[in-house]
């Protein structure tokens, strides 16, 4: 956070997962249709509460500012995206 | 870099003018550093006018667009007792709407 310290900064390079790049292509896809701003996503980002910041990975927080920019600009809803959330966790819980 | 035209609000001030941080604490998305309210620059480079970020950060227009420019402060007038070199600046891109002309006797 701003202004705290925030020990070394790791400087390796890692492999994304998966769902990281689909984050980042979501990101991509929805900037360029105009549905996402690069404002939009550094308020939602700084609108974390601390203990949220912390403890998220970089496309956590993403993933949650994206999800925050759709609901503001309503294109699509809390409940929408709560059902999705339900059916992929019960898919991913069967199939493990 | 954006030319001036009808969606940008015109420039009010030119590269060596100095310039005043107002000092205003509004909730929102606001990009201008909370450390550097209250202080007083010079005007380095304009670099043109830009959708305003606090406007975009909302999902609107940020229309007018605000004239951003890069300003120069003295690292030892913004941090009390700086231990760096006297001569030490910091440059900070701050848009127009947050810049007032420095008071004359400030000189």
């Amino acid at each position: 956070m701003g202004g705290l310290p925030a020990g070394k900064v790791e400087k390796t390079e890692h492999d994304y997962a998966p769902w990281e790049k689909r984050v980042d292509a979501l990101n991509v896809l929805l900037a360029r249709r105009g549905h996402l701003r690069v404002d939009q996503m550094r308020r939602n980002i700084e609108a974390l509460p601390p203990d949220a910041y912390e403890t998220m990975s970089y496309y956590e927080r993403w993933m949650s500012a994206i999800a925050d920019s759709l609901l503001q600009r309503g294109l699509i809803t809390a409940e929408e995206l709560g059902r999705r959330m339900e059916e992929v966790a019960k898919r991913e819980g069967a199939g493990s | 870099m954006s030319a001036p035209s009808g969606d940008a609000a015109p420039a009010r001030f030119r590269p060596g003018d100095r310039v005043v941080v107002r000092r205003a604490y509004p909730p929102g998305h606001v990009r201008t550093p909370w450390y550097i309210r209250g202080h007083e620059g010079v005007i380095a480079q304009a670099l043109g006018a830009f959708p305003n970020p606090e406007e975009l950060a909302y999902a609107r227009s940020g229309l007018p667009a605000q004239p951003l420019y890069r300003v120069r402060f003295q690292q030892r007038a913004v941090w009390p007792g700086y231990a760096g070199r006297p001569q030490d600046t910091l440059d900070i891109e701050i848009y127009q709407h947050w810049l007032e002309p420095a008071p004359v006797a400030a000189r």
